[in-house]
């Protein structure tokens, strides 16, 4: 395998873009990365969009030409990929693939929703297909109902506080104020948490990752384009896994551990030869407080039914232990679902590259994502280090 | 009509949870909350319809029959609340029992349907043509907002495995009489949700002249008076009809007492008279003999004459009786009564 | 929206499943699991055969459903349960018959078949089981 390097990063601000369509967004978002690389449309070989609900939201599939056509580079290869809210993670993994096993040397990988056409019941009942339409949507659960699922089950077994899970939100919100691209630049309290609406008891509107429109993308090239860049614009891709689980939570046996966390950890680490405490940066899939507890147990940062703690005693800030989703998380840096992976790999190479302004952790060399499809039906991990 | 050799191998009834105190429509309506024709009645859930219902009350019937449904020939359902108006409810009870090769009909005929699906099952059971069959009665009776109805008209079910009389019969089918006239006192045309009536129209000659008939005629013809009844059971859109039915009739409190239900869960329609006989067997003794006399507007009466037989001491409690239904109840208002009965329309 | 969710055939070719509780089970591992499917989910076995699932079991988690999907709404507040049956299977469901303040984990709970979906008020009525407390 060929090694594998992001020489390029552009996002659009993640929020309600009444002004901008799906094919905006992606032609924004694709723009900035290509700036920021310094390449031209013309070194672009291959795209892979991640994305869920165009076809639901918007009424269009077939993403990978749209693009081509609308970026102006007809001819390449493109090609949706999908993976519920993984979307983006997976298609930074093919993107990796392609340039990894010799066959491209620049692919864009890129990730676009835009949810905020459709009212909060019919996005509510698209985000609900990542789960079993005939044995779970049926019941008239929404996605963040699977989720409460978990959540009272883990309060329950490890004895858990509500608010000491909900002290993820109050996390994220802080790290977003300094974020350029993140939906709610705003911090809020632990009250402010707890006394928001219920959504699905006993998971509160704060304690979820907002409807945001947004998309991202990432310049990966091969090492033979890398050589053209100085040093301290590339971050090296040094792992890319994905792993999948039992899709709906009453066939798991424990439904507080996300098994393809531990899977897909596994591999990357193996995959990049590196330990987990070599790990600096952590960007999870905190869609909603309880998962971002669970991922830091199940990624090994924790022990189970312990990854509050580390929330708790300040060990996931900027200066802690093992600094986690410093430019605001899902909850307040946004979730335009099928772009989020691709989101969450440019705040860490921002991080890898120096580039954090005010929440930059002071000598980050490894950086982790973790994208999550489903209730953990997918989980993708990629490591990135800084050259 | 007089029967041999078929009898009720099972039963089961279903009431509904939810509770209207008829005070409270009342309140809303600005009727003396004392002067209304029931205490409560059942209200469906926003899940239940006349169909989830029949098959709750079927599947208790089953359990008390100790029979596989594979001898199942025939599930008869009569209901005037179907799910549908086009697409009947009989052929998923029959999916929902996991049986394929048997007569499935749903029978619109008013609250009479169901005990008329009854005879019709005992027809079919004592030409030979089925082993067994079940007749199932069920109806989410519909009251327009406001109307005199709105503070009777109920929800329940009940069903009955019908089979030859054999050893472990619960009730064996004595006779059976019908009595009708074209006496349109309560009627629903087609694509309407509501239905309307005839105020007191619906007493003298359609109630009280086809019970009165289908009875005296069932007792003529079988040679019986009420005396020889130790229950009675009779159509229940309210508590006073039955009551004055049975006085007319020659009948005491002490055998309506098991029979008469309304009171407690208001007019559950097709399903009225089977819940309280239903309630009678949960509380005769073997040997009891029991006149059930239903009644359904524009479509007449039918009476049937059965005697308890000892099956029903080892039957009775493998499901839950009526009582175990009316006493589990919670009360709702008026506000989400109209939104279980989908009354408010937006 | 959602009108591809308004199909009928997708609806009943599953009725089976849904109105009887018809679950699998690994002759090879012996693991059960609801629906049936034809390759267990623990162990990769293709040798599943149809089991008739308990129709009792217990509360494991709930949720109370304030936000639906659309096809749910004007039914909120609800309550969506996992449920081990007696068997130790696990089903996801609606539990039915009681006040979003009063259900608890662990309470004791029974099956029964009510209304799911409605596909349009012209459309079919998607039945299926749900859960209700059994009352003591």
């Amino acid at each position: 395998m060929r090694r594998v390097y992001v020489c390029g990063i552009g996002a659009t601000p993640i929020g309600e873009h009444w002004e901008l369509s799906l094919r905006d967004l992606m032609v924004l978002a694709a723009k900035k990365a290509l700036e920021d690389s310094t390449l031209t449309k013309r070194d672009i070989e291959a795209v892979y969009i991640g994305n869920m609900s165009s076809g639901i939201l918007q009424g269009q599939e077939h993403l990978g030409s749209l693009f081509a056509t609308w970026f102006g580079i007809p001819g390449v290869s493109a090609q949706k990929c999908e993976a519920a809210c993984a979307s983006g993670g997976v298609a930074f993994h093919q993107a990796f693939l392609a340039v990894a096993s010799g066959m491209y040397d620049v692919v864009v990988a890129m990730g676009v929703e835009k949810m905020s056409d459709g009212n909060t019941y019919d996005v509510t009942s698209a985000l609900i297909m990542a789960d079993d339409q005939e044995y779970v949507a049926f019941t008239g659960s929404s996605f963040v109902g699977l989720n409460a699922l978990i959540y009272r089950r883990y309060m329950e077994k490890f004895n858990v506080k509500h608010e000491d899970i909900a002290m993820f939100a109050v996390h994220d919100h802080k790290y977003a104020v300094n974020n350029p691209l993140a939906q709610y630049r705003k911090a809020v309290t632990l009250e402010t948490v707890l006394n928001s609406p219920i959504v699905a008891d006993p998971l509160r509107l704060f304690e979820c990752a907002p409807i945001g429109d947004g998309a991202a993308a990432v310049i990966l090239c091969s090492e033979e384009v890398a050589k053209k860049y100085k040093s301290d614009r590339l971050v090296e891709v040094i792992a890319s896994s994905v792993a999948t689980d039992i899709l709906s939570l009453h066939n798991r046996k424990d439904i507080v551990t996300l098994n393809a966390t531990k899977l897909a950890m596994n591999k990357a680490l193996k995959m990049s030869k590196i330990d987990l405490k070599d790990i600096d940066i952590v960007e999870l899939h905190d869609a909603f407080t309880i998962l971002g507890v669970i991922h830091l147990e199940d990624m090994g940062f924790a022990e189970k039914g312990k990854g509050w703690m580390l929330v708790k005693d300040g060990e996931i800030e900027k200066d802690g232990k093992i600094p986690t989703n410093l430019m605001g998380g899902l909850k307040a840096r946004g979730h335009p679902v099928g772009a989020t992976g691709i989101y969450e790999v440019i705040d860490v190479v921002t991080q890898l590259r120096g580039e954090g302004g005010r929440n930059q952790v002071d000598d980050a060399e490894i950086g982790l994502a973790q994208n999550v499809g489903g209730v953990g039906g997918t989980v993708t991990i990629n490591l990135f280090r800084r050259l | 009509m007089k029967i041999k050799d078929v009898s009720i191998i099972g039963y089961g009834a279903y009431v509904p949870i939810f509770r209207i105190k008829d005070s409270e429509i009342a309140r809303v309506w600005g009727r003396d909350p004392k002067r209304v024709p029931v205490n409560e009645k059942s209200v469906p859930g926003y899940d239940e319809d006349s169909l989830t219902m029949a098959v709750e009350a079927t599947l208790n019937a089953l359990k008390r029959s100790n029979i596989s449904p594979d001898i199942i020939g025939a599930i008869l359902v009569g209901s005037e609340s179907p799910p549908y108006a086009v697409k009947p409810s009989a052929t998923v009870i029959a999916e929902v029992l996991g049986v394929s090769r048997i007569v499935a009909v749903d029978m619109e005929f008013a609250c009479r349907a169901g005990t008329t699906a009854m005879q019709n099952v005992i027809g079919m059971v004592g030409s030979g043509m089925i082993e067994a069959g079940i007749a199932i009665g069920t109806d989410t009776a519909q009251g327009r907002p406001g109307d005199e109805l709105e503070y009777t008209a109920a929800a329940g079910a009940a069903s009955y495995i019908i089979s030859k009389s054999g050893n472990d019969d619960i009730a064996r089918f004595e006779g059976s009489f019908s009595y009708v006239t074209d006496t349109p006192d309560f009627w629903r045309r087609e694509g309407e949700r509501f239905p309307r009536h005839g105020y007191r129209f619906t007493g003298e000659p359609a109630y009280f002249h086809h019970i009165y008939s289908a009875a005296k005629g069932l007792m003529d013809e079988l040679g019986l008076k009420p005396q020889d009844f130790a229950h009675v059971v009779f159509h229940q859109p309210n508590v006073k009809f039955p009551t004055r039915m049975a006085k007319q009739l020659g009948f005491n409190k002490e055998q309506l007492k098991y029979g008469l239900l309304s009171g407690y869960i208001g007019n559950t329609y097709a399903a009225a008279s089977l819940i309280g006989l239903a309630n009678v067997l949960d509380n005769a003794k073997v040997g009891d003999r029991i006149l059930v006399v239903s009644f359904g507007s524009g479509a007449g009466s039918d009476a049937f004459s059965i005697i308890v037989e000892d099956g029903i001491l080892s039957k009775r409690d493998l499901a839950p009786k009526v009582f175990d239904y009316i006493s589990r109840k919670k009360y709702i208002d008026y506000s989400i009564y109209s939104k279980f009965r989908r009354n408010i329309v937006m | 929206m959602n009108t591809f969710i308004n199909s009928v055939p997708r609806s009943w070719r599953e009725r089976k499943y849904k109105y009887r509780l018809i679950g699998g089970i690994c002759k090879k591992c012996n693991a059960t699991f609801y629906p049936y499917r034809g390759s267990c989910p623990y162990c990769g076995s293709d040798d599943i055969e149809e089991v008739n699932l308990p129709k009792k079991g217990r509360l494991i988690s709930y949720t109370i459903i304030y936000s639906p999907p659309s096809e749910f709404r004007l039914k909120q507040p609800y309550i969506v349960g996992l449920i081990e049956l007696e068997d130790g299977t696990r089903i996801i469901a609606q539990i039915t018959d009681v006040d979003v303040n009063e259900v608890k984990d662990g309470i004791e709970v029974e099956a029964v078949f009510r209304r799911y979906r409605e596909q349009g008020a012209d459309g079919i009525i998607e039945y299926g089981i749900k859960f209700r407390p059994i009352s003591d």
